[in-house]
Formats: structure tokens, C-alpha cells, sequence
């Protein structure tokens, strides 16, 4: 156990280095930019004049050394810095837009893992039979249809078309979860690719696993079937699938920008898109803040995970 | 009353359920549901009638995400102009001819040098039930002009001397100018020159004297407006009012197809194509809202060459242009801004594409073979566009116009002072305005380098010039030698296209985006 704890521990302090590296690069990235906020703001009206003042303003006149230590030094004190354009703190523009990703991934992520497990798990057992080509065939067609082009067929058809279902999540706001129907379409446009991929990740190591001559000589013990599939092979399966499973949350909950502008969700992708335009500095650094912790925290779970269900990952590493 | 969407005709139960979900997102519940029994779309609503009182009108914008304010001062985007005058109002507003119309001014009167005008203010009062007064008006336009700040309307104010303009009575301002200034109402209708309550320095929860009322506010998701019933332009027909941000135009035609939205600002041409006369939604396109045209510098080579200027005029196909850069959505340029706004100069013969002319001008001016490098951007519709269409077209007559792509995000920076030759588009507003930000000596934003102290001249004569017709053979004479030499060619003007659901009765059809009229709700009714 102290072997596992001390590679947690150097993971973690890896992580909070990998973080830094992250939120120094996007500064620097931000700074390569042409333009800034000022800039941005004037639009079509560039006069110098007016971007001088805006810039002064902002505190953009002064050095970006200046400007990025002062904001990892309130960092370090749990501030993440206030916005350029607005002057509001940047941790509210986080959590106004933490809620409706947290919600859409969440709901993903419920329907994705069973779904995902079930589907592979049945076709490995009928492996080459018809259940099994079938799968294979719809999940690999689905998973080459990229997000927004399901997304507007999507729309057309069930939406604008049947009348099923609202098109778009727009005046919903915050409060998404009181309007179940708008958040239909959005979900099965994030699940559509994740369930592809994973159930064929599921399917190729369940196939593995029960190809391999510990459930050989498990049989031969006379270990029923559902046992031996659930109990010893499924662990050994779900190793590849738990880092693709973390690779998938860290995409939903790091903003699924193409969804949310299709469906209007006003989520962290979107935050994203606005800081991003509007070159709002310090919003993007806490959203790199966040997206990188969030990086790391999931990927450490995941290895733990690995580490957990397969103790022989523990001897290659 | 009936806010939902227009029924479907193949499907009307299934829509019901639609209606419903978007219905209950009001959250308000000021408006009760009433079932989806409402009118049938047909001939007689799109006609319009009597206006109808009540109901909720929601209209999508795109916008400007958490850094959305209710502070008019700081409105930059459609959406914040739109919620702006919602709330607010200025002195005066332009009409669909840019010429400037009283609002919350009731008169304005120059003294003979006309650097000096008294305004008289119409009985008006604020949401709090307070009167609108010359303090009011002074306070709004000392804090747009405040040094420390960088607001927008600042640019427009700087005529006025506010230290010396002052408070006569209740009623009555009594403005001082730096110099003499025709065009002052011009100055009251300034894009961002809002009233707001003496003192007032939070927008949270604003406070205006606008058609409707604050109600809430959630920063780039929507805002809600309430009917403001002492307005003193008549109270609105709706009863509520709710901006929504949708940032992508297919979520905004969505949402209007889908019966969540009742209004979509700023569609594409090929979306008004395909539903304009289909009767799903109306499509309305506003003519005249934005100038298109090439900058030319005309302080550097080639351009400092008035041959070379008038060849590239002649070089221009604009129908083409309109056709392939605006996808059709709107009308050919004859090289002068503002056509069918005040004083444009109408009578000066269209331009047509003359290779030959240009060829020979080229040719006098030592300039065949010549090579140009034409800056655009995807920072507006239509601009990779134009620039490629006008290479092939320059290419004909043998000048070789090489496009470049610049950034998005400094494009307007980056092509004021640099390069040669740059796409360019604009807003509208009155000429006067046009001439003072980019056509004299001191202009902060000349993206064409034309600096002529005649010029500057003309405009102070024009601004010296008391009597309507008087200016206008002044701005005819400044339009005459812009056409023939000026650095601005001008090869188009962009619809500005909206849609709305069938039940919307009351949009203005002519008001060019930014004017009186346009995203004027307080005028608009739910049948």
C-alpha cells in the first residue's frame, strides 16, 4: 500500500506542475495573440485614443510579467483575478457555467457507462455471430458521423421536423434540469461517439480477456460461466476502457463547445468561446486553471483504477 | 392573448408539447398559459389590423456572454443597443433617413454662431415614477465624457463643452459648443448618448425612461422587460419583453422555427432565400443597413495616384460583388456612403465596370502590371468574399491583387494605419458622422489617409450652415470630389435580415439596423 501511496503523491505534485505549465502556456498563447481586450472591445472602431484609455482601464499598459504574477500571486491566496470587460470576479463566471456542463455531463456519463459496458460485453459473448457484427458495424458507422453534423440532423428531423422535441435550449438559462425535454437532443449528440468507442473498447478486451489462460484454466476449475465472465475477465477489460472513460468525462466537462452552440447551452465551452473573443485574460486563465485540473484529477483516477483492477500494470510501471 | 408558436399543419399536436415546455420556461408567472388554441396563421394576421395588447415577445440576438451589462453607456453589440432602448432613451434618435428626431428632447434652437443650443426636455419620467431633467442630461453626458473612462458615445460628445453647458430650468439644457455645429441633433442621437437618472452608477437593476421596465437579468442568457405603462411615447403593446442569446444564427432560426423565440435578429441570405414566402416565418430585411467597400490608402503608392483611384473604381463589378460577396441581400454602391440617408448625393451617374478606361488611366498613371495586396478577414460577412471576386475582376485588366488574410480580432486595428488596400464595411449613420470619424484631417479612424485641408474646410462651412439646403449643396460638393478621387470604393450596401414568428405585427420595414426603428419593440404586437 505505501507503494501506491507514494506514486499518488508524486502523481499529485506532477499534476499541480503539469496545471502550472498549462496556465503559464495559455498566458503566453493569449499574450501571442494579435490583439487584445481593448482591442477587441473597440471593434470596427479602432481609435487610438479610445484603446489607449481602454487599455488603461484594464491595467493592459502594464508589463504582462507584472500583470500574470499578480494574478498567480492572488492564486495562490484562492483568487482567481476578475475579468477585463466586466470587472466581475472571474470564480462566478466559472460557476455560472459549471452547472449546466456538470449536468450534461453527468446525465452522459449515466446513460454512456452501461450502455457503453453492456453493448460491448454482448457483443464479445457472441463474437463473429450476427449480435456481434451488428454492434460492431452501427457503433463504427455512428462513432465516423462527427458531433455537429448528427447534431443538426438531429434537429431537423426530430425537432423541427416531427415536433418532438425543442430544437434548442435557448431561455432556459440555469435552470435546465426543471426542462427535461430540451436536454434530450443535446445528450444523445454527446453520447453518440463515447458509446461507439467504448463498447468496441469493452467488446475487444472482454475478447481478450476470455481468449487468456487464467479463464482457461478458470474453467477447467468448473467456475460458472456469468462468473467467470463478470468476476475475472470483465476487470481485465474495463483497464483500456476506464482510460478512454476518463479521457470522455474530461471532454464533457471541459466544455462541448460544438453542442453548446447548437443547443444554446450556456455552459463552460461557452465561457470559453467569449473569453477567448473577447480576450478576457483572466477568465481564460481560471478556465485553464480548471480544464487542467480537471485533466489531471481524471486521469489520476483513471491510472488508479488501472492500478486497482490489474496489479500486473503496477509491475510494468 | 397567444405567445406560442405558429401552429404546425402536419403536425399540430405534436407542436403543442413544444409550446408548452418553451412556455414554462417563463418562470415568471405573470402570463398565464392559455392553451395553443390561438389564431390561425393565415392572410388576415399577416396583414397586421389593430394592434393587440399583452403578451410576451421574445426576440434572440447574439451576445456578448457573461460580460453582458445593462449599463447603456457601455452598449457595443446589437443586443446591448436593443436592451438599451428597451430601458432607455436618448434626446433624439435617428430616422430611417439618418436624419435626427426628437425623443426625449422636445425642441433644440441654435443661437446665430449655432455654438450655442437650448434644448427643451418633453414631460417624461423614469421608471421610479421621478421626471427626466436637464440635470438628468447633464449628469449622462459629463459621464460618457469622463477622461478616466473609455466609453463609446465620448468620441460623438467631444463637440460639446460640458463644463459651460448648464441646467437653465427643470426642462431646459442649455448647451455650449466648441465650435459652430449644424449638425448638433445629430450629437443627441449618438450611438450610446443614453439618459440615465442623475447620479446612477449601477446598472444591476436599471433604472430608465425607456418603454419597459427592468424585471431581471442573467448576463449572456436573457434579460426580461415589463411594460412601462407612463411611457411617454405611448406604453408598449406587450406586456413583457425578454431578450434572449443565441450566438450561432442556426440556433437563432431554430429556436424561431421551433416556436422559442417569437424574433431572430441578424439571419443570413441564404437563410432568408430559403423561408422568405414559404409562410413558416416572415422574413423581414432592413435595406441600407451596412456600406461595403474597399479602403483605398491615399497618402502611399499606388493609391496616392488619383488615376490609379479612379481606375480601381472602374475596375469594381458591383452587381457582381452584391451578387457573389452579399449573396444578392442587397444593393450595388456608387462609391459614396449613405445611399437613401439625408443629403446623399443621388444625382451623380452610376459607376459601371470600364476595363478599358482603367487600363489607359493605369497605363498614364505608370502603374500596368501593377501588383496591390488587398487585407481581409472573416471579421464580417461577406469579406473573403468581395476580396477574392474583385481579384479576378482587377485581374482582367491586368492588375494583380493579391488577397491576404489577416486576424480576426485586430483586423480594424490592423488595417487603419498599414497596407494599401483593405475591405471595409459600415454601420449605418448620418453622413456628417461618416465625414467627421474617417474623412477629415483629425479624424480618429481614417482608414483612407484622406486629409485635405479644403476638405476639412468644407465640412466646418457645412457645419457653419444654418439653412437644411444650403448643407446640402455643401455635402453635395464634398460627395462630388470623394467620387471622383476619394479612397472609398464603395460597392455595396447589405439588407439587414430578421426573422419573425407569423404572430409578430408592427416591425418596421425600412429602418436600417442601429436607427429609431429598428429593434424597436415597444411598437411591436402579438396577434
Amino acid at each position: 500500500m505505501t507503494g501506491l501511496r507514494s506514486w499518488l503523491l508524486r502523481r499529485l505534485l506532477l499534476g499541480a506542475g503539469q496545471t502550472a505549465a498549462v496556465v503559464l502556456l495559455v498566458f503566453a498563447l493569449t499574450e501571442a495573440l494579435p490583439g487584445d481586450a481593448a482591442v477587441a472591445l473597440a471593434g470596427d472602431q479602432p481609435d487610438p485614443a479610445r484603446i489607449a484609455a481602454l487599455r488603461e482601464a484594464m491595467h493592459l499598459d502594464r508589463p504582462a510579467a507584472e500583470r500574470f504574477g499578480a494574478w498567480a500571486a492572488g492564486l495562490l491566496h484562492g483568487d482567481l483575478g476578475s475579468s477585463l470587460v466586466s470587472g466581475r470576479p472571474v470564480s462566478s463566471y466559472l460557476a455560472d457555467g459549471f452547472g449546466p456542463t456538470l449536468l450534461l455531463a453527468a446525465l452522459t456519463l449515466l446513460l454512456l457507462v452501461p450502455l457503453a459496458g453492456g453493448l460491448g460485453v454482448l457483443a464479445a459473448r457472441y463474437e463473429g455471430r450476427l449480435v456481434d457484427r451488428l454492434i460492431s458495424a452501427v457503433t463504427l458507422a455512428v462513432y465516423a458521423v462527427p458531433e455537429f453534423a448528427f447534431g443538426v440532423l438531429l434537429v431537423t428531423v426530430v425537432a423541427l421536423h416531427l415536433g418532438w422535441l425543442p430544437p434548442t435550449a435557448v431561455g432556459y438559462g440555469g435552470e435546465l434540469l426543471a426542462h427535461p425535454a430540451v436536454l434530450v437532443l443535446p445528450v444523445l449528440v454527446l453520447l453518440s461517439r463515447p458509446v461507439c468507442s467504448l463498447a468496441r473498447l469493452v467488446r475487444a478486451g472482454m475478447i481478450d480477456a476470455l481468449a487468456a489462460p487464467y479463464i482457461a484454466h478458470a474453467r477447467r476449475y468448473g467456475i460458472p460461466g456469468v462468473r467467470i465472465r463478470y468476476a475475472h475477465a470483465l476487470p481485465n477489460a474495463l483497464a483500456p476502457a476506464a482510460q478512454q472513460l476518463a479521457r470522455t468525462v474530461d471532454w464533457l466537462l471541459c466544455g462541448v463547445i460544438v453542442v453548446e452552440a447548437l443547443f444554446v447551452i450556456p455552459g463552460l465551452g461557452t465561457v470559453l468561446m467569449n473569453a477567448v473573443a473577447e480576450r478576457d485574460v483572466p477568465v481564460l486563465q481560471g478556465l485553464a486553471v480548471v480544464f487542467a485540473g480537471t485533466a489531471v484529477v481524471l486521469n489520476l483516477a483513471a491510472d488508479t483504477v488501472v492500478f486497482r483492477c490489474t496489479p500486473r500494470a503496477g509491475v510494468v510501471a | 392573448m397567444y405567445d406560442g408558436p405558429v401552429p404546425h399543419s402536419r403536425f399540430p399536436g405534436l407542436r403543442r408539447r413544444g409550446f408548452l415546455a418553451a412556455g414554462g420556461a417563463a418562470g415568471l408567472g405573470a402570463l398565464a398559459l392559455t392553451g395553443c388554441t390561438g389564431p390561425a396563421a393565415s392572410g388576415d394576421a399577416a396583414a397586421g389590423g389593430r394592434p393587440r395588447r399583452g403578451g410576451r415577445l421574445r426576440a434572440a440576438f447574439a451576445g456578448g456572454g457573461a460580460n453582458e451589462t445593462l449599463d447603456p453607456h457601455q452598449a457595443n453589440l446589437f443586443a446591448d443597443v436593443a436592451r438599451a432602448k428597451a430601458l432607455f432613451d436618448k434626446l433624439a434618435d435617428f430616422g430611417a433617413d439618418l436624419s435626427a428626431r426628437p425623443r426625449l428632447a422636445a425642441s433644440w434652437e441654435p443661437n446665430a454662431g449655432l455654438d450655442r443650443w437650448t434644448v427643451r426636455l418633453r414631460k417624461a419620467s423614469f421608471h421610479n415614477g421621478k421626471p427626466v431633467t436637464a440635470r438628468d442630461v447633464l449628469y449622462s453626458y459629463r459621464r460618457i465624457a469622463d477622461p478616466e473612462k473609455a466609453f463609446r458615445a465620448k468620441a460623438s460628445l467631444e463637440p460639446l463643452d460640458l463644463t459651460a453647458s448648464r441646467a437653465v430650468d427643470e426642462r431646459t439644457v442649455a448647451f455650449v459648443l466648441k465650435r459652430p455645429t449644424a449638425e448638433f441633433p445629430n450629437l443627441l442621437a449618438a450611438f450610446g448618448a443614453y439618459i440615465v437618472p442623475d447620479g446612477t452608477k449601477d446598472f444591476t437593476a436599471p433604472v430608465g425612461s425607456g418603454p419597459f421596465r427592468f424585471v431581471s437579468f442573467a448576463p449572456g442568457r436573457s434579460a426580461v422587460f415589463r411594460r412601462h405603462d407612463d411611457y411617454w411615447d405611448g406604453p408598449p403593446h406587450l406586456e413583457h419583453l425578454e431578450f434572449l442569446v443565441a450566438n450561432e444564427e442556426s440556433a437563432r432560426l431554430n429556436a424561431l422555427l421551433g416556436g422559442q423565440v417569437e424574433y431572430a435578429h441578424e439571419l443570413t441570405p441564404t437563410t432568408a432565400r430559403t423561408h422568405e414566402g414559404k409562410g413558416q416565418i416572415e422574413i423581414i430585411r432592413l435595406r441600407n443597413s451596412a456600406m461595403q467597400a474597399f479602403a483605398m490608402k491615399t497618402d502611399r503608392p499606388p493609391f496616392d495616384d488619383r488615376r490609379v483611384r479612379e481606375a480601381f473604381f472602374l475596375l469594381a463589378d458591383r452587381k457582381e460583388l452584391v451578387q457573389g460577396a452579399l449573396s444578392g441581400a442587397g444593393e450595388i454602391g456608387n462609391d459614396l456612403f449613405g445611399k437613401g440617408y439625408q443629403f446623399y448625393a443621388d444625382d451623380l451617374p452610376q459607376r459601371t465596370p470600364d476595363l478599358d478606361r482603367a487600363r489607359h488611366l493605369l497605363k498614364q498613371a505608370g502603374a500596368d502590371g501593377l501588383r496591390v495586396t488587398l487585407d481581409t478577414s472573416a471579421v464580417a460577412a461577406g469579406f473573403t468574399e468581395s476580396a477574392a471576386i474583385f481579384r479576378d475582376q482587377a485581374a482582367k485588366a491586368g492588375v494583380r491583387v493579391k488577397v491576404a488574410m489577416g486576424s480576426k480580432d485586430s483586423y480594424w486595428q490592423d488595417t487603419l494605419d498599414s497596407g494599401t488596400l483593405c475591405c471595409y464595411r459600415s454601420g449605418a449613420m448620418p453622413l456628417e458622422s461618416h465625414v467627421s470619424q474617417r474623412l477629415l484631417t483629425a479624424s480618429t479612424t481614417n482608414a483612407t489617409q484622406w486629409r485635405h485641408k479644403d476638405f476639412d474646410a468644407l465640412y466646418q462651412q457645412a457645419q457653419s450652415t444654418r439653412n437644411t439646403k444650403d448643407r446640402a449643396a455643401v455635402y453635395a460638393r464634398m460627395q462630388r470630389r470623394l467620387y471622383a478621387e476619394g479612397g472609398f470604393l464603395v460597392w455595396g450596401f447589405a439588407d439587414w435580415i430578421l426573422g419573425t414568428a407569423r404572430t409578430v405585427h408592427g416591425v418596421d420595414r425600412r429602418a436600417p439596423a442601429n436607427t429609431l426603428d429598428w429593434a424597436r419593440f415597444d411598437k411591436v404586437w402579438l396577434a
